[in-house]
Order: structure tokens, then sequence, then C-alpha cells
């Protein structure tokens, strides 16, 4: 489904991907983890054609990405949803015009039948009576949701999680996660989660990917990441303080 | 340490990459307005938001600066006891220059800083990502329906500047200082020609373009947080305002 292969990518100097292959397994949850930092968002960015890597490629449903026009790149985009860290939420629309921007903008659907699809979707992430708040007007759980909402109401094929819990406490943590993993077993796309929620993040994924110094040390189902014994993947999955990552 | 020649060159590259960014981008916004134009809501957003939102400021504006003509015409023309042609030279002044030029200055500090501070913003929190992501092209619904709203509307406002400057300078030449109302209005349908008034529309245009254009540049560019905002705010009317200006000298010397 997605496959990026010696995927290379530096910001001024500082090289964040390097020579980076991974595969994700189509209809799986798929997490990518690793310290802060250490270029998850690019990587998921990469996935989308957000940004271009130097040298690499990135195949989505065997085509490469990274070597297309506007055109093109916009027709594989149809076969993604991507949820933001922040949500990315417009701001100057309310919740209802938010869900609805997308089926607006790419459907010929009636206004009635946009009104009953956007609380359709508001229903499936347990949002209801918020038409008309706008994105400042909610709670960071209730913006996530809304994004969630968002990003699934074209029914993708794929969808990218960037961070969907940071900043929130465990218990609408844990409904998020919970949220991804109902969402999932629904509509069966291919999902990208990228997190540091340690532990977590294996109870709802399926393979777990970590990432370090822009490569992928190693990929495995929860349980094998959870055994593995290479000293990185060690610390940060025990949080330890003494092991070969740094931090300052 | 690089020497003052490389430095030099540095800045020269530096500035030629961003000259050409510019005009890339410009002429993308322009390919976008003819391909795909979008819906006319998005348009009329714009003209509310650009044109209606800004009449009170031309307003204010056009009647004090038509009343400082009114003043300053009125004691320089009496010297030469010409004060009959009050209402020309006032007319003139406002169509042919102040007009278009204070009407454009006025728009990029209501709109233009705006517009570079909403689209900085959407980059910033990544809502611009989110078009793109939606398999959307962000400049259909941000920058080319400002480009269009900007050209439409830039005219619109210098138009009413120029009315309302015209009747400032009655104000106070006529009722304040005691021209002859005839000779204020006759003078003047006698001395403007249609060529004033169609090169006023033209800077107008032009300047819509240019207001519109860095703007929404300098918003899409914005650098990182709200520092990264901030200072492209600034630097898009800084810009704005210098350009608007030496284009109207330029398009003044063609015009004239």
């Amino acid at each position: 489904m997605i496959k990026l292969v010696n995927v290379t990518k530096s910001f001024d100097s500082q090289v964040v991907l390097n020579n980076l292959t991974l595969e994700v397994p189509p209809g799986k949850i798929t997490a990518v983890i690793g310290p802060s930092g250490e270029g998850k968002s690019v990587l998921l960015k990469h996935m989308i054609g957000l940004l271009r890597p130097e040298s690499g490629e990135v195949l989505v449903e065997g085509e490469d990405i990274t070597r297309m026009g506007r055109g093109s790149l916009n027709r594989v985009r149809e076969k993604f949803g991507m949820l933001f860290q922040n949500a990315a939420l417009f701001d100057s629309m309310t919740v209802f015009e938010n869900v609805a921007f997308p089926l607006e903008e790419k459907t010929r659907l009636s206004a009635t039948e946009i009104r009953d699809k956007v609380h359709e979707a508001l229903g499936h992430v347990g949002l209801k009576g918020i038409d008309k708040k706008y994105p400042d007007e909610l709670s960071g759980g209730m913006k996530k949701r809304v994004g969630l909402a968002r990003a699934l109401l074209l029914n993708p094929k794929i969808v990218l999680f960037d961070e969907p819990t940071t900043g929130l406490d465990p218990i609408i943590c844990r409904a998020i996660h919970q949220l991804i993993k109902d969402t999932h077993a629904r509509f069966g796309f291919t999902a990208v989660v990228v997190s540091h929620e340690i532990p977590e993040i294996f109870d709802f994924t399926d393979h777990v990917a970590m990432l370090y110094r822009g490569e992928i040390l190693e990929m495995g189902t929860p349980a094998e990441i959870q055994r593995s014994t290479h000293p990185v993947v060690r610390q940060f999955i025990t949080g330890s303080l003494e092991g070969p990552i740094r931090f300052v | 340490m690089p020497n003052p020649v490389e430095q030099l060159g540095a800045l020269s590259l530096s500035l030629l990459r961003e000259m050409g960014r510019m005009v890339n981008f410009l002429v993308y916004a322009l390919y976008k307005i003819i391909s795909s134009p979008g819906k006319p809501i998005h348009i009329l957003k714009q003209l509310y938001f650009i044109g209606a939102k800004s009449f009170f400021v031309i307003f204010l504006t056009a009647s004090f600066t038509g009343m400082v003509l009114g003043l300053q015409g009125y004691y320089t023309l009496t010297k030469f006891g010409s004060e009959g042609m009050l209402g020309s030279a006032v007319a003139l002044s406002l169509i042919r220059e102040l007009g278009p030029v204070l009407s454009a200055l006025m728009v990029t500090g209501r709109a233009g800083s705006a517009i570079t501070a909403e689209i900085g913003i959407m980059k910033i929190t990544e809502q611009i990502d989110a078009l793109r992501t939606m398999a959307l092209e962000p400049f259909k619904y941000l920058v080319s329906p400002k480009i269009v709203g900007a050209v439409i509307a830039v005219p619109l406002l210098c138009a009413i500047f120029d009315v309302v400057g015209i009747y400032g300078g009655y104000l106070v030449g006529v009722k304040l200082l005691g021209v002859n109302p005839g000779a204020y209005f006759h003078e003047m349908e006698k001395s403007v020609e249609w060529k004033d008034v169609y090169s006023g529309i033209i800077k107008s245009i032009s300047f819509g373009v240019i207001i519109s254009w860095v703007c929404c540049y300098k918003g899409y560019y914005a650098g990182h947080g709200a520092e990264g905002v901030s200072r492209a705010t600034t630097s898009a009317v800084v810009m704005s305002s210098v350009l608007v200006l030496i284009w109207d000298y330029f398009l003044t010397s063609i015009l004239l």
C-alpha cells in the first residue's frame, strides 16, 4: 500500500530521514514510534506528498509520488485522510462547516445530504450538538475528534494520524485510541499512527516501527517490539534515562 | 568568515531567488484564476472583506484629503487670482494621483495586513497542509479569490475616494472659503478628461494586483510561530506600500 524506499531528507544541514525504508501493510494499523524530534511527522508528510525527499521513492499503491506533478499528486491524495497534531481545523469556520468543507468542495451532494453526512460523521466520533461552535471553543480532545470526522468523511483508503493524543489527558488519550481502533474496524482503512504514547500504542496497533536517527531500527508486531533486545528500542519503551538515547 | 564580495553575491542570489519565487507565485495564482476559478461565493466574501469593510476608512481619508486639497489649493490659487480653478485642481489631483494611491495605501493597511496574517496563521497551524491533504488546491481558496476581489474592490474604492474627496474640497472651498459653486464644478468638468479617469482606473486595478499578490505571498511563506506571522505582516505592508508608490511613478510616466 505505502512503501518508502531509501528515502533521504534533510533540512539545512541536518539529516532527518537517512536512507529510510519502510513498508506499511495494507488494511492494518501501523504505529511509528520514536523520540521527539526524530522526524516522525516528516516521515508522515512524505507519505502524502506534503514533503518531497532529496532521494528515494515513496510508493503509494505502486505509484512513486515523489516525481508527480500537482494534478497527479492530488489524484493520489484522494485516497488519503489525515489527522494533524493540532487537528488543523479551519479556525474561521464552525465545526459543521469544517466537516462539511470537503463534501461541499469535492462532491455534488445537496445541502440536506451534506448535513446528514456531517451529522453521521460527528456521531461516529461521539460529538453531537456542537455544529455551531468554533474550533477555539473546543477542548483538545474534541478538536481531534472533529479532525478525525473530517478526515474520514470521504471514506479514505489510508488515514494518517500525526500524534493524535499529544497534550491530552490519559482518559481522553485512551478514548481517542479506542476511536481509532473502532473507526478502523468499521471502515477498514490502512492507518499509520505517529506517536510516542508508550505503552498504550501497543494495545491497538498491528505493527510498530521504531524510528531513530532517520532510520527504521526495528519493525514488528507490538509483542515483538516489546520483546526487542535492541538497546535503543528497550530504552525508549521502558522510558529509562540510561541508554544510548541522549536527551537535552 | 566570508569576504564582502561573497556576502554581496549571496545577498544578490537570495534577492533574485525571492523575486523569482514571487513572480512564480503570481503567475500560478493568475493561472489558477483562469483554469479553476472556484465558487463565486469565495470571491464575494473577499469583495465584502476588502471592499465593503474598507468603505469607512476610505470615506474618512477621502473627506479629509479633499478638504486639505481645498484649503491648500485655495490659498495657492488666490495668489494668482484663479480660485475659480479650485474644482479643477482638486479633481485632477484626486482622480489622477491621490485617489488611486491613497485608497491603495488604505486598503494595504486595513485589508492587506489582515490577508497576510490570515494566510500566515493558516500556514503555521497546518491549515494549508490540511487543504492539500484533502486534494484541494490552496491557491483556489486562499489566493485567487483575494486577487480577483482586490482587482474589483480597489478601483471601486478609488472611485468612492475621488467622489468623496471632490465633495470634501467643495465643502471647504465653496462652503467655508466662498468659491463660486458653479465655477467649482464647471472648471472641473472642463479640465477632467476621460484619459484622466481611465488612468486612475488602470492604476487602481494594478494596485489591487500588487496588494493582494504581495500580501498573499508574504502570508503563504510566513516564518515560524507568531513572530514569523508578525514579521510577514509588517513586511507585506511595507513592501506593498513601497511597490504601489514605485509602480505609480512608472505608470504615471507611461500614462501622462
